[in-house]
């Protein structure tokens, strides 16, 4: 009996335990510092949350579709440095766009290299990811990105200004999660999204061009990657080259703890979104309660461990692996 | 049979061919485009490129075996920089500074231990808790960046130790002593893996698992080991580089996974495990830096070295799909 | 079998999982010298009376003896050690290592510093392979060797101890005939010197051949064991199921309608050559013949997974390219795939979205998938082919092999299609889904569908197919209607033993 019930008690961790992990850690820190549950403090933790998750939004197709993008990171470099400076040669009206054109084509071309190519991903990612560092350095010519007129430009607005006391960026987070989670969800692509990464062959078998989706989950998420550039870019106006790097582990890290499975066709919008804000919560916890910033690192790195221990305990019935 | 004893050979050439074709690339354009008047073929250059190898390539040895085992390790970098401030902090120490020159072989002591120590950690996740290494040493890797954050807030620790620099800019018989490290590593790591019952687990684990766990290895210990061998080897690689240069920033050896990854993968070793060679690895390492030298040697911006070698990997990558295709008897999925 | 000592015993072996009796008071014997089949239905417990033996499961109740001597099993190693060896179907083998390394696995021999004592290890494993009578040697690369000398890598293993009992899984499934001869000599060899063993396969040719009894199982309990002299394959068959299958031959009672598919000497690179047939509305028509004649590559070339070097695929009388299976399925050809697992189903997925999969774009309401729509769909189809599932939302892994493949049939039959192929219908899944399955196909081709079945069991040709083509080699050897085709003159054919007789 008093297994049966362990072994309840673990499964349903193991289901859900992503958020009840997030309530867990709510509760906790609520209780310890009344301040974390301070309306502003929750604002300001989503809006700095906001550019990692938006890429996470864009890394969980990707995931999802089976495969593994690394290359996020550089690639918001690249549009935030690329949007800043288009911004001062033919405007931001004209630049935005431009800029969204140029990120989806890096990510048209990692998509080419892994649907129509079947080359593996995570090697395609990680080439990608210092070619497009390089790119983004010629680009720039290894200077800092500013724009001339701080003043002067309505371009901010989109990592500074705020609709009826939403900050932007959390508007267009949200918008985002939501219209993603209803094309994973609910539309005939989301399904072969998640039959692409479950089962390729069969997939193929079942008349999905499987190379058309890949590619077409790499452009999704370079749009996101393109969108966490221009918040990032709109933020502080100006930028270093360097201002994405390491964010492709982050953000996978936000996927994985969201508990989209590496091997593809399972996840969701949704528990990605819960990723992230852990994620974000937990920085912001430690600092309240008077940790270094850092110390969210080894945090998340406990957590990361245990919730995918957890998941994988729950499918094969058991705690410890079962490796001799 | 013959024709698969061929195409291996090519596999294992590939890498030394690469390096040629780099070289004569690099000397020819060099007598048009250097900026400088030495030849790009210049004997001391080509030391300064094995001492500068030395760092990633000692990394990238290891990553080898993990890579031969199935597994992958993303944590190296930050093992890299923990490694380094226990080296040069560990030298400040009272009791170190107490016993003169003796401290230098107890603070390598203690980087090497540290190195195996979270080696240690990740391979005892990886076997008592069976989560894929890729996550695990995901999360490590953010999570030894915070060990190194936390040990020094965001400042460089930095400790010269003059002994210690002329030991690391010392030169034997021409080679530097990063380079003796390099190379010994290599040569006691190839005779691991080709001549030792474990080195040939290595494989047999990478190549089918099941079958090794079948015959009664004991695949868990077995990734424990490699694991701690890895992070000892960062710290090595720590060691070697940080005890010529004395001084640490949290950031450094970000990325080092990811340059120690490419080089193995240009090394031929393959992503699914169970095939690939110490040496070719070694080739791997001398391509990407004689890919860096030669680029800054015929002028060209530093910054597109990142360029070239990411898409050399892919170029790479794709050759190999190409070569290994088996046409018509392939189905179109 | 002059020794009374069994090689191996079991006695009444009980092993249960949560919910089910997978093993009920199993007990059997393998005396030394003795070849003794083990045969059951898919699902009978065979398995997992092996892993008990291998000591991957522990038995709830009974006892492992050998040579005697009462034995608990707690992993395949430690069976190894005390002489019970396993020849596993799915070859367990490292293709990257040598023969030796591979013989040796896990217990390589050493010198100082953990280092491999490569002498000692060719020279023993050249003993063994001697013994074998092999043309390889110890250095070989196992990935540079063919299936049949991978499997004689998997039998030197063996001999690395002294075996007392070696089981055989389905050794032959991918064996050439000439290969299989020199398998069985190596188990007459074994024989001889007086190993006991034990031989698990379906195929009734070779059991009567080469063993000595044969012993069945059914639904996890023992149903006996017969002398092979003394017995033949109908008795067997019915201890195996319980009651006779009726193979006989189904009489078409329908009409048979226009030429849907024709196939005119279609030929794919070494795959297969210069191949032409044709199949009716209403007409079922088999292709038989061994694995690797090139008939599961004629069905992928017709439904756009691979492209023909030559040679023309007519429609409804209209030459057709088809370049992709959405190509395939637009002109109304579905294809029922040969693995179920890895080809047919998406194990993670449930029933409904599986099932509806390939019209996921035409179940749209606005923009958005409809709910309804496909469940609408998939009830009719769980009602048509009386799919057993708690609900759409279960889980397609979770379901029994007869369900999961009624599951992907359904999934094509909704498609409405013009010629249906069936790769292996009945591959792995029990007695009772495989006569359904066979009735439903017989029942499709008189609602007019052209119907192609291949498989590689003769009985089930048989059965449901109206013409039958004999493939050997990557070609058509000879077309048979059901009226003239006999056994014999089949197995003819499909060994390339006849000559090709289609004008």
């Amino acid at each position: 009996m008093a297994e049966l019930t362990k072994k309840g008690v673990a499964g349903f961790l193991a289901r859900q335990g992503i958020l009840v992990a997030f309530v867990v850690f709510m509760i906790v820190f609520a209780i310890a510092n009344p301040r974390f549950i301070d309306i502003d403090n929750i604002f300001g933790v989503i809006r700095s949350s906001a550019i990692l998750g938006v890429m996470a939004l864009g890394v969980t197709f990707v995931v999802i579709g089976g495969n593994l993008d690394l290359s996020v990171g550089s690639m918001m470099s690249f549009s935030t440095i690329v949007v800043l400076d288009l911004h001062d040669k033919i405007g931001p009206t004209l630049g935005i766009p431009v800029m969204f054109a140029m990120t989806m084509a890096l990510g048209a071309f990692i998509g080419f290299l892994v649907g129509y190519l079947k080359l593996n991903s995570l090697i395609v990612t990680l080439g990608m990811l210092s070619a497009i560092h390089g790119l983004t350095l010629t680009y720039s010519g290894g200077k800092n990105m500013d724009i001339a007129d701080k003043e002067g430009t309505w371009f901010g607005i989109f990592g500074q200004g705020s609709i009826a006391g939403v900050p932007v960026p959390i508007i267009m987070f949200a918008l985002l999660a939501i219209v993603l989670s209803i094309i994973l969800s609910r539309t005939p692509f989301g399904r072969k999204v998640y039959a692409v990464g479950g089962n390729g062959i069969a997939a193929t078998f079942s008349g999905i061009p499987r190379a058309r989706i890949v590619f077409m989950t790499y452009l999704m998420s370079s749009f996101c990657v393109a969108t966490a550039g221009l918040i990032q870019a709109s933020r502080s106006l100006g930028s270093q080259n360097t201002v994405g790097q390491g964010m492709e582990l982050e953000v996978l890290a936000a996927v994985i703890l969201g508990g989209a499975s590496l091997l593809g066709g399972a996840g969701t919008i949704f528990k990605t979104v819960i990723g992230v804000l852990i994620l974000g919560f937990i920085q912001n916890g430690l600092l309240l309660m008077g940790l270094a910033f850092y110390a969210q690192y080894v945090v998340t790195w406990i957590i990361i461990i245990l919730a995918v221990w957890l998941d994988i305990a729950a499918k094969r019935g058991r705690l410890w692996s079962p490796i001799a | 049979m013959k024709k698969e004893t061929r195409a291996n050979l090519i596999k294992q050439g590939a890498i030394w061919a690469f390096i040629v074709v780099e070289l004569a690339f690099f000397s020819i354009a060099g007598e048009f485009l250097s900026v400088t008047e030495t030849a790009f073929m210049d004997f001391d250059n080509m030391l300064l490129l094995l001492k500068q190898s030395a760092p990633i390539g000692i990394i990238a040895l290891g990553m080898t075996i993990i890579m031969i085992n199935g597994n992958i390790d993303l944590s190296v970098g930050a093992t890299f920089a923990l490694a380094a401030i226990v080296l040069l902090d560990s030298m400040t120490w009272p009791f170190m500074a107490a016993i003169g020159d003796w401290a230098i072989p107890l603070a390598w002591g203690f980087a090497l231990l540290t190195g195996v120590v979270l080696g240690a950690i990740n391979g005892l996740i990886v076997w008592k808790t069976g989560v894929d290494a890729f996550i695990v040493t995901l999360g490590s890797m953010l999570g030894y960046r915070g060990l190194v954050f936390m040990y020094n807030g965001e400042q460089p620790t930095s400790h010269l130790n003059w002994t210690l620099v002329d030991f690391a800019e010392a030169q034997f018989l021409g080679l530097h002593t990063a380079t003796w490290f390099l190379l010994g590593a290599a040569l006691l790591l190839w005779l691991l893996m080709t001549k030792t019952v474990h080195g040939r687990n290595a494989y047999a684990i990478g190549n089918n698992r099941e079958a090794a766990v079948n015959a009664g290895i004991r695949v868990g210990p077995h990734f424990l080991w490699n694991f701690m061998l890895i992070g000892f080897l960062a710290a090595l690689s720590a060691v070697v580089f940080y005890s010529e240069s004395g001084s640490v920033n949290p950031n450094d050896g970000m990325l080092y996974e990811l340059w120690a990854i490419t080089a193995v993968v240009l090394g031929g070793t393959k992503l699914s495990g169970g095939y690939g060679s110490i040496i070719s690895t070694l080739g791997g390492v001398i391509a990407i830096q004689l890919l860096r030298k030669g680029l800054g040697h015929i002028g060209a911006d530093t910054e597109t070295v990142n360029l070239v070698i990411g898409l050399i990997l892919i170029a790479v990558l794709f050759l190999d799909r190409q070569l290994n295709r088996k046409g018509r008897e392939e189905l179109k999925t | 079998m002059t020794d009374q000592t069994p090689a191996l015993r079991l006695e009444g072996i009980v092993k249960t999982f949560p919910g089910v009796r997978a093993l009920d008071g199993v007990s059997f014997a393998v005396m030394p010298g003795e070849v003794h089949a083990l045969m059951g239905e898919n699902g009978a417990g065979k398995s997992t009376l092996m892993k008990v033996l291998g000591g991957i499961h522990q038995p709830n109740e009974g006892q492992i003896f050998i040579a005697e001597e009462p034995t608990v099993m707690t992993s395949p190693i430690e069976a190894k050690s005390k002489g019970v060896v396993f020849i596993h179907q799915e070859l367990s083998l490292a293709d990257e290592l040598t023969v030796a390394e591979n013989i040796f696995l896990g217990e390589l021999p050493r010198k100082s510093f953990g280092r491999v004592d490569w002498k000692t290890l060719y020279d023993q494993t050249n003993a063994i392979l001697k013994t074998l009578n092999v043309g390889f040697d110890a250095r070989t690369r196992v990935g540079d060797l063919s299936i049949a000398n991978q499997q004689m890598v998997e039998i030197a293993r063996a001999l690395t101890v002294d075996p007392r009992a070696v089981i055989f899984d389905e050794p032959t499934a991918s064996l050439t005939d000439a290969e299989k001869v020199v398998l069985f000599e190596v188990i007459a060899d074994l024989q001889s010197r007086g190993v006991g063993v034990i031989y698990i396969s379906h195929r009734m040719e070779e059991i009567f051949k080469i063993t000595d009894r044969i012993s069945v199982l059914r639904d996890g309990q023992y149903r006996g064991t017969l002398n092979t002299a003394e017995t033949n394959e109908e008795e067997v068959t019915q201890l195996m199921i319980g009651r006779t299958l009726d193979l006989s031959r189904s009489e078409s009672t329908h009409q048979m309608g226009d030429v849907a598919l024709e196939v005119r000497n279609l030929s794919c690179g070494d795959l297969f050559e210069d191949v032409s047939f044709t199949v009716r509305k209403g007409e079922v028509v088999g292709f038989y013949g061994l694995v690797g004649a090139g008939r599961t590559e004629i069905a992928e070339t017709l439904f756009g997974l691979r492209d023909p070097s030559s040679g023309t695929i007519m429609l409804d009388g209209e030459e057709v390219r088809i370049n992709s299976p959405a190509d395939a399925i637009k002109r109304g050809i579905s294809l029922v795939p040969e693995d179920r697992k890895a080809q047919g189903l998406i194990l993670g997925m449930n029933c409904r979205d599986n099932m509806t999969l390939p019209q996921v774009d035409d179940m749209t309401a606005g923009p958005f998938v409809s709910d309804g729509a496909e469940v609408a769909i998939f009830d009719q189809y769980r009602d048509k082919l009386d799919i057993r599932t708690p609900g759409w939302r279960q889980l397609v892994g979770n379901l029994s092999g007869g369900n999961q493949q009624k599951i992907v049939i359904g999934k094509w039959l909704s498609m409405h299609p013009e010629v249906l192929i069936v790769d292996e219908p009945t591959r792995g899944i029990d007695v009772g889904s495989k006569s359904e399955i066979h009735n439903l196909i017989r029942e499709l081709a008189a609602q007019g569908y052209a119907v192609i079945v291949i498989s590689s069991e003769m009985p089930e040709v048989l059965h449901v197919s109206d013409r039958i083509v004999a493939m050997f080699n990557g070609r058509v050897m000879r077309e048979f209607t059901a009226e003239e085709v006999t056994e014999d003159s089949l197995i003819q054919a499909i060994s390339g033993l006849e000559t090709d007789k289609v004008a």
